[in-house]
C-alpha cells in the first residue's frame, strides 16, 4: 500500500482544529440507524410515481389520466393543470440564481411542452409503489414531436429549434431583446488583448469539448410530504439545504414558506445535485388530494435523465506567451449546455478560466445556452473543471513547446495576492504558489517515471469560497457537554468540523460537543451545504456561538463568586477569578453550577461573512499507463494537493480531496451522457461507469495550509477544488505517455485508440 | 383470491415470517415492510451495491433477489453486524478511517468487506479492491475504505 | 473616491472607460453618483432599491451581502461580478 496521506495541524496552534475525532454521527451511520430520505415510512403513507416524457421535444396536445385513476389502488394523480399559474415575470431567487417561477414549475410538472428526454408529466399517487408505476403505463398523452437540439454550439445557431418563444439573451443586467436559445451572455475583459497576443513569442489555440456528467450520488432522490388539512405543509427530504427547498416548494405551489416545514434527513451524496427540487411539490399535491403521507423517490435512470447534471461544454481557448514562458494573452470563448431551462455556471466557468494564472491582457465570452437536455445543477466547483481542462492542457503545450518543466511555467504564471483577475477582482492571501511548490516537492514528482507508455501530468485549479447565511444555537447541559444544533446539512462530516470549532474556542474535547441539523422550524436560517462553505460559514457561526456562550459563563462564574464580571477571566478552558487564582472552575466545573445560576446558558452565532474572491487552489499529479493495444488509461499514482486554508478534521480535509480526485478522474475518462436521437442512451450505473475502486490507486494527498484572510481560524472551504485539475493532468499525462493530445471529455478509450492511430499514420506519411 | 405468499426466513439470527407479493424483492420487503432502512437502495438493477446482504454465506445485492427466494435462507444485514457488546471491527475501523462521508453505501460495504473477510482472512490491498468493485462510493474515492477495510482484517486475524 | 471598475458589457454606457472614480460612502451612493455622470447604471445595476439579484458587488476583494447598503472607503475599489455560489 502506498504512502499514506500528509498532514498538518491546524499550523500548530490548536488544541481541537487538526486533530481527527470520530464524527458525531458515525455509529448510526456504520450501523445503518442513520434515517436518509430514502428512509422515511409514515403510517398510512402512500407511494408516488412520476410519468416521464419519452421525447426531447415535443407540444403536450392532451394527457387523459382518467383510466389511470381508474386503478385500484391508484388515489390521485395531478398534472401541470394542478400548479397554480405564473405571471411571466416572476422570479425565485436562490443563492444559486435567479429563475423565473415559469421556468421552475414547468420542470416541476411540463405545462404546453416537455423540453427533454424524462421531463416531468404527470403523478401518481397508490397504495403501493408498483400499482403506481403500474398507473404509469395507463396514462394517455398525446405528443406532437418537435425538432431538438442537444449539442450545445448547435443549439447557438439561428436556425435551431428555439426551446422557449420568451427567451431572450441578457447582456449581464441588459435585455438584449433578441430571442435565442442563448439565455445569456457574458464577457470579461482586462488590459489590451491586441497588443497581449503581439508581444507573445509563441500562441495556441485549440477547441475543447466535454460532455454531460452526472454528480452520481448514491441515494436517489427523494421526498416525502404531507399537507394537513390546516394547510400546513410538512416535507422530509435528502437536500443540500432544508431552507432552499422551502423557498422552491413554497414558490412553486404558491404558498408563503411559513407553510412549509422542511426536515432534511441525513442525505446520501449531494456535491450540487441536490438543491433543486425535483419531487417534494408533486408529493405535496399528491398529499393535499389524497390527505395521505405521499412519498416519491426516483429510479436511478430517472436520476440520470431528469436531474443535473453538469453542463457539458465547448470551449475555445487561446493563450500567448513570450520566450521565457510569461503568459502575456488569454482568450477564452465558453458555452455551457443548461439543459432545458436557463442557468448554468457560466459567470463561474467566465471567472475560473484563468484564475490561476497572473495574465496582463484577457477576453472572456461565456454564454448560457438552452436546449433538450434535462435542466444542468451544480456540480462540485461548477463550471470550473470545464474551462480548466482546456486552460492548462494549453499551458502544457506551452511548456512543451518553450522546454521548461510543467511546474516551472505553473509558478512563474501562478496567481498570488494583488493580482487582477480578467473578472477585474482583484485576489486577496491565496496559496496557488505554495500548492505548486509542495507538488514539485513531493516525492511522487522528485520520482522519475519509467517503463513504455507511461506518462505523468500536472495541472492546477481553483473554486472559489461562499459565505452565505448560517446559524449555530449552542444550548450548555449541566454534565459540561454542549448541544449544538445548526442548520447545514452534514455530507461529508461537517457535524465534526463544525463541532471542533466551537469546541475550540471553550478548550473543550470534540466530544463534549453534540451536534445535530435542524429543521427549518428549529434552527435559524442556514443556506445550503454548497459552494465550500460549510466548514467556513457555519464554522464561523460556530465560532461566534461559542464567544457568546463564553460571555454568559463567565458572568455565571462570577456570579458563583459572587464577583464582578470584570475581575473573571477565562484562560486555557478554565474560568479564573482575576484577584484569586485559587478560584478556577473548568467548563465542565462551572456548569455542573449552572442549576441556581440564573437562566440558561444558550449562544448563537449568526453570520453572512463576505467571502473573499480568493479561495482553494488545487495541484495534482497524476501517473498513467496506456495500453496501446486498446486506449484503456490506468491510473498508476495519483497526488492531490490543497490549500485548505486551515484543516479543522484533517481526515474529512482529505477525504474531500480524495472524492473530488475520483470525480475528475471518472469525468476525464469515461463518464458521459451518451446521447442518440436526442435521448440518453446509457441512463443506468451499469452503463454511466463511473469509477470503482478497482479503477484507483490510493489517492495521496498533501494539505497546504495558507490561511484564509478573514476567517477567525483560517479556514478555507475545501470541498471543490479537487475535482477541477484532473481531467486537464490526466490529459496531460496522457500526451507524455503515448504523444497524443486528447480535446475532448471523455477520454475513452476509443477516442485514445483513434488518436494514436492517426499519429502513427502521420507518421508513416512523413 | 390471496396475492400474497407467506415466506419464513431467518435475518441476523432471529427467525422471521412475513407475506409478500411475488413481484417484491428482498430488499423492498426488508425496507418497507419489515422496517429494517439499515440496507440501502441505490439503483435497484444490481450495480451499486449498497443493498448488499449475504444470504447463505453469499454476499447478494438484495435488489436482485425476490423476497420470496428468502424461505428457509439465513440472511445477514448491516443491522446485525455490531452486537450489544460493540462494533464489528470493521464498522470501528470505518470510523477511525473516516471511511465514509455522506454514509449511504456504507451498509453495502460493510456487508461486503464483511464477506470478504469471511473468505478470505488475509486480503492484500488489490484482492480488497477487486471484492469491492461491485460497491460504488461517490464521496470518497475509496482510499480510505481500503484502508480500513486492510486494517479491519489485521484486527479479525488477531482475534481469531 | 472610490475606483469602480466597470465591467466590459456595461462600458458602452461610461464610453469605454473601464475605470471610474466617484464619490459614495456606500456602495448606493457610488452608483448613484455613477449613474450622474454616466447614466444607465442604476437600470443596469439595480431593480428598485436593491441589487439585481445576478449581480453581485465586491469591495477590495470581498464578495458584499450586504448590497446596496455596503459600506465603501476613498480607497475602496469596486467590482460588480455575475452572482455565483457553487456545489
Amino acid at each position: 500500500m502506498s504512502a499514506t496521506s500528509t498532514s498538518v495541524n491546524g499550523n500548530g496552534k490548536y488544541k481541537v482544529i487538526g486533530t481527527r475525532p470520530i464524527r458525531p454521527d458515525g455509529v448510526d451511520k456504520v450501523t445503518g440507524r442513520a434515517l436518509y430520505g430514502i428512509d422515511m415510512n409514515l403510517t398510512g403513507m402512500l407511494y408516488g410515481q412520476i410519468l416521464r416524457s419519452p421525447h426531447p421535444h415535443a407540444r403536450i396536445r392532451g394527457i387523459d389520466t382518467s383510466k389511470a385513476a381508474a386503478l385500484e389502488g391508484v388515489r390521485a394523480v395531478v398534472t401541470a393543470k394542478d400548479l397554480p399559474p405564473a405571471g411571466a415575470d416572476e422570479v425565485i431567487s436562490l443563492v444559486e440564481g435567479t429563475f423565473r417561477l415559469t421556468h421552475l414549475r414547468s420542470n416541476i410538472l411540463a405545462g404546453d411542452k416537455v423540453l427533454y428526454q424524462g421531463h416531468s408529466v404527470a403523478a401518481v399517487a397508490a397504495t403501493s409503489l408498483h400499482i403506481a408505476e403500474e398507473a404509469l403505463r395507463l396514462i394517455e398523452v398525446d405528443y406532437e414531436i418537435l425538432p431538438d437540439v442537444v449539442d450545445v454550439v448547435a443549439a447557438m445557431q439561428e436556425d435551431a429549434p428555439l426551446l422557449h418563444d420568451d427567451l431572450t439573451t441578457q447582456e449581464f443586467g441588459e435585455d438584449s431583446g433578441k430571442k435565442s436559445n442563448i439565455a445569456s451572455h457574458i464577457q470579461f475583459k482586462l488590459g489590451d488583448l491586441e497588443k497581449g497576443f503581439a508581444e507573445s513569442d509563441i500562441i495556441v489555440e485549440e477547441e475543447f469539448n466535454t460532455a454531460s456528467v452526472h454528480q452520481g450520488y448514491i441515494e436517489s432522490h427523494n421526498a416525502t410530504a404531507e399537507w394537513k388539512t390546516d394547510g400546513q405543509l410538512t416535507v422530509w427530504t435528502s437536500t443540500q439545504g432544508a431552507f432552499g427547498v422551502q423557498k422552491q416548494t413554497a414558490g412553486i405551489l404558491g404558498i408563503p414558506v411559513s407553510k412549509v416545514k422542511v426536515v432534511p434527513m441525513e442525505i446520501g451524496g449531494g456535491f450540487g445535485g441536490k438543491i433543486p427540487v425535483y419531487l417534494a411539490p408533486q408529493a405535496a399535491l399528491l398529499s393535499k388530494l389524497t390527505g395521505r403521507a405521499v412519498k416519491i423517490v426516483m429510479t436511478r435512470t430517472d436520476v440520470f435523465q431528469s436531474t443535473g447534471p453538469t453542463p457539458a461544454s465547448y470551449v475555445k481557448v487561446k493563450l500567448g506567451a513570450d520566450k521565457t514562458g510569461k503568459l502575456l494573452a488569454a482568450e477564452a470563448n465558453i458555452a455551457f449546455a443548461a439543459g432545458a431551462f436557463p442557468g448554468s455556471p457560466i459567470g463561474a466557468g467566465a471567472v475560473c478560466v484563468f484564475s490561476c494564472y497572473d495574465i496582463p491582457n484577457g477576453l472572456v465570452n461565456g454564454y448560457d445556452v438552452v436546449l433538450n437536455k434535462p435542466r444542468s445543477a451544480a456540480y462540485r466547483a461548477p463550471g470550473s473543471t470545464q474551462v480548466n481542462f482546456a486552460v492548462e492542457t494549453l499551458v502544457d503545450e506551452i511548456a512543451e513547446k518553450l522546454g521548461m518543466d510543467p511546474i516551472e511555467i505553473r509558478l512563474l504564471n501562478a496567481a498570488e495576492e494583488g493580482m487582477r483577475r480578467v473578472d477585474g477582482a482583484v485576489y486577496p492571501r491565496i496559496g496557488c504558489r505554495e500548492t505548486l511548490e509542495q507538488a514539485r516537492a513531493h516525492e511522487h514528482y522528485q520520482t522519475p517515471l519509467t517503463g513504455p507508455h507511461r506518462g505523468r501530468g500536472i495541472a492546477t485549479g481553483f473554486w472559489m469560497n461562499a459565505g452565505l447565511k448560517s446559524t449555530v444555537t449552542a444550548s450548555v447541559n449541566e454534565d459540561g457537554t454542549v448541544n449544538l444544533m445548526e442548520g447545514s446539512t452534514d455530507i461529508g462530516g461537517s457535524r465534526a468540523s463544525i463541532a471542533m470549532q466551537f469546541a475550540e474556542v471553550l478548550g473543550l474535547p470534540a466530544e463534549a460537543i453534540n451536534p445535530m441539523v435542524g429543521d427549518t422550524s428549529s434552527v435559524g436560517y442556514t443556506e445550503l451545504t454548497g459552494g465550500s462553505r460549510v466548514t467556513f460559514a457555519t464554522g464561523w457561526a460556530a465560532y461566534e456561538a461559542a464567544n457568546e456562550v463564553k460571555r454568559i459563563l463567565i458572568t455565571k462564574a462570577a456570579l458563583y463568586w459572587e464577583a464582578k464580571v470584570e475581575e473573571v477571566r477565562f484562560e486555557d478552558g478554565d474560568f479564573i477569578h482575576a484577584s484569586d487564582p485559587e478560584k478556577r472552575l473548568s467548563f465542565k466545573e462551572l456548569a455542573s453550577h449552572l442549576v441556581d445560576l440564573g437562566g440558561p446558558v444558550v449562544g448563537t452565532g449568526a453570520v453572512d461573512p463576505d467571502s473573499g474572491v480568493g479561495g482553494s487552489f488545487t495541484t495534482c499529479l497524476a501517473d498513467v499507463e496506456v495500453d496501446p493495444e486498446t486506449g484503456k488509461v490506468k491510473i498508476l499514482r495519483f497526488t492531490m494537493v490543497q490549500d485548505a486554508g486551515t484543516a479543522i478534521h484533517p481526515s474529512y480535509v482529505e477525504g474531500q480531496m480524495q472524492g473530488g480526485s475520483a470525480q475528475g478522474i471518472g469525468w476525464a475518462l469515461n463518464e458521459e451522457y451518451f446521447y442518440s436521437e436526442g435521448r440518453m442512451k446509457n441512463a443506468s450505473f451499469l452503463d454511466y461507469r463511473m469509477p470503482t475502486c478497482l479503477d484507483l490507486p490510493m489517492i495521496e494527498t498533501v494539505i497546504v495550509e495558507v490561511p484564509h484572510p478573514q476567517h477567525p481560524f483560517g479556514v478555507r472551504g475545501v470541498g471543490e477544488a479537487s475535482i477541477v485539475p484532473p481531467p486537464a493532468a490526466i490529459a496531460n499525462a496522457i500526451y507524455d505517455a503515448v504523444g497524443v493530445r486528447l480535446r475532448d471529455l471523455p477520454m475513452r478509450p476509443d477516442r485514445i485508440f483513434s488518436a494514436c492511430l492517426e499519429k502513427q499514420a502521420a507518421t508513416v506519411a512523413t | 383470491m390471496s396475492r400474497k405468499l407467506y415466506v419464513n426466513t431467518t435475518i441476523n439470527g432471529e427467525e422471521i415470517e412475513f407475506l409478500c407479493e411475488p413481484r417484491q424483492s428482498l430488499l423492498e420487503v426488508l425496507r418497507d415492510d419489515l422496517e429494517m432502512t439499515g440496507t440501502k437502495e441505490g439503483c435497484n438493477d444490481g450495480n451499486c451495491g449498497a443493498c448488499n446482504v449475504i444470504m447463505d454465506g453469499v454476499l447478494m445485492n438484495s435488489c436482485l433477489v425476490l423476497a420470496a427466494e428468502a424461505q428457509n435462507r439465513n440472511i445477514s444485514t448491516i443491522e446485525g453486524l455490531a452486537t450489544p457488546q460493540g462494533l464489528h471491527p470493521l464498522q470501528q475501523k470505518f470510523l477511525e478511517n473516516a471511511s465514509l462521508q455522506c454514509g449511504v453505501c456504507t451498509p453495502g460495504f460493510l456487508m461486503a468487506a464483511k464477506s470478504l473477510l469471511d473468505h478470505n482472512p488475509d486480503p492484500t490491498e488489490h484482492e480488497v479492491r477487486h471484492w469491492l468493485a461491485g460497491n460504488l462510493c461517490r464521496c470518497t474515492g475509496y482510499d480510505k475504505i481500503v484502508r480500513a477495510v486492510c486494517d479491519a482484517a489485521d484486527v479479525v486475524k488477531e482475534t481469531a | 473616491m472610490a475606483t469602480v471598475w466597470i465591467p466590459s458589457q456595461m462600458q458602452n454606457l461610461s464610453g469605454g472607460i473601464e475605470q471610474v472614480t466617484v464619490d459614495g460612502s456606500t456602495v448606493r451612493e457610488v452608483i448613484a453618483n455613477l449613474d450622474a455622470i454616466h447614466s444607465g447604471f442604476r437600470e443596469r445595476l439595480c431593480h428598485e432599491d436593491r441589487l439585481k439579484p445576478t449581480i453581485a458587488v465586491v469591495i477590495d476583494g470581498e464578495i458584499s451581502s450586504l448590497g446596496l447598503r455596503q459600506k465603501v472607503s476613498p480607497q475602496s475599489e469596486v467590482n460588480f461580478l455575475p452572482a455565483m455560489s457553487g456545489g
